[in-house]
């Protein structure tokens, strides 16, 4: 028997995490910088929500969770579990761009983690999310590349954006005090030290190839605190704003 | 009693809202049809996991199937099966194509950037193309452009 409480806890962080980039990955509708840009970051935005609505899905089906959208928009601050990258405003078209790639390459080494899963019924959705990520890679990793080869400025802000960046992403890997060895002995995922291994292997390819220098990681403080339900001060904002049409009736259908 | 056949047939005229050409079973979105004394059982996949037209066609399949059939229709989402590329039925390429849409390409299953760089552009035929943003109109689409005959066009992407 699996423990359920380490369960809830893995997908409730990665549900937490892909509903808030997803909201603010949509932030860019309307305002990209060109259309085809404008389209992407949408486009991301609803497969984003997409992966958490079926995350959440997969709690009340298998481990006695709420409806997917009652714990989505009626839960507390507190009770969120998303690290404090996805949280922060879209700011400059820089971030956002060096968020989506250091984020989307996080997840695209989680769900390939989760392919195999002792959660099985993970194992299907693991699969799926990986293949529609992949674009989401295609476009971080182009992006990037061309950014960083365009001019002095652009190169230069995406060496900012990096530099600004990684401390944050760092949080991605933050790991459960009270779960995490759980996790890795029941073979539920390999733990998060192993995927910020991983994922430092497949970002440090692109970063070099664009000419972007990363420091030793070691050099970096992770941005903790958001796994225990301590977050940026922007989340709160954002919840409310998500939430408002839902909260109008919470028991309405659509 | 009614035959898988016939649900079939039924099923070919509900089309995809997105691509009109298609139909859920051009689109290989059904996964089983089950025929018992109670009724008829559909099982349908979405093709992407935030397909917004789920529902929809859900609903289209519930109506076009009680307008012909005069038993109890159930429509339930197929929670095992994923859909990929390699479920689009024999004919829907062309279909695809006829509607200026480029057709997914896949070589062993698997679909790569170098193979987004050289997809066939379905006004001219030239592979002189390129891959201009791997997002299009729906969640499915990816923009082309054709360097031969200057057109932007829209691709059903990929999926492993």
């Amino acid at each position: 028997m699996l423990s359920q409480q380490a369960i809830i806890s893995l997908l409730t962080k990665m549900g937490d995490d892909a509903l808030i980039i997803g909201h603010r990955n949509s932030e860019w509708t309307g305002l990209g910088p060109i259309m085809e840009e404008d389209i992407a970051f949408s486009s991301m935005a609803q497969d984003k929500i997409g992966h958490a609505w079926a995350l959440y899905r997969v709690m009340q089906e298998h481990l006695g969770g709420q409806d997917p959208d009652q714990f989505a928009f009626m839960r507390a601050e507190k009770e969120m579990r998303s690290c404090h990258f996805v949280e922060l405003p879209i700011g400059e078209y820089d971030f956002s761009l060096m968020r989506h790639f250091l984020f989307d390459h996080a997840e695209a080494v989680r769900y390939e983690s989760l392919e195999n899963t002792a959660f099985e019924p993970l194992q299907p959705f693991a699969k799926k999310f990986k293949g529609e990520i992949k674009y989401h890679l295609l476009h971080a990793d182009e992006w990037v590349l061309q950014l960083s080869r365009g001019s002095e400025e652009s190169y230069a802000r995406m060496q900012q954006a990096l530099l600004h960046c990684m401390p944050l992403a760092l949080g991605i890997f933050e790991t459960s005090k009270a779960h995490e060895q759980t996790l890795i002995d029941e073979k539920i995922y390999p733990g998060e030290q192993a995927l910020q291994a991983r994922w430092l292997d497949r970002i440090y390819p692109v970063l070099s190839k664009a000419g972007l220098n990363l420091p030793g990681i070691e050099s970096f403080t992770p941005v903790y605190g958001g796994r225990e339900g301590y977050h940026t001060a922007y989340l709160q904002p954002l919840l409310d704003e998500m939430s408002s049409v839902f909260k109008l009736d919470p028991t309405a259908t659509w | 009693m009614h035959t898988t056949e016939e649900v079939y047939d039924a099923l070919q005229s509900v089309m995809d809202p997105e691509i009109p050409v298609l139909s859920v079973v051009d689109l290989g979105m059904i996964t089983a049809v089950d025929i018992n004394s109670d009724g008829i059982l559909v099982k349908m996949i979405p093709t992407f996991a935030a397909c917004p037209a789920v529902q929809y066609i859900q609903r289209n399949i519930q109506t076009a199937l009680e307008e012909k059939f005069s038993v109890a229709i159930t429509v339930i989402i197929d929670q095992e099966t994923l859909w990929s590329t390699s479920r689009l039925a024999p004919g829907a390429k062309d279909k695809l194509e006829q509607f200026g849409i480029a057709a997914p390409q896949v070589v062993d299953g698997k679909a790569y950037n170098e193979i987004l760089l050289q997809t066939p552009c379905p006004h001219c035929g030239s592979k002189n193309t390129y891959l201009r943003s791997p997002f299009g109109s729906t969640l499915c689409r990816a923009i082309h452009y054709c360097k031969d005959c200057s057109n932007v066009f829209e691709q059903f992407k990929p999926v492993e």
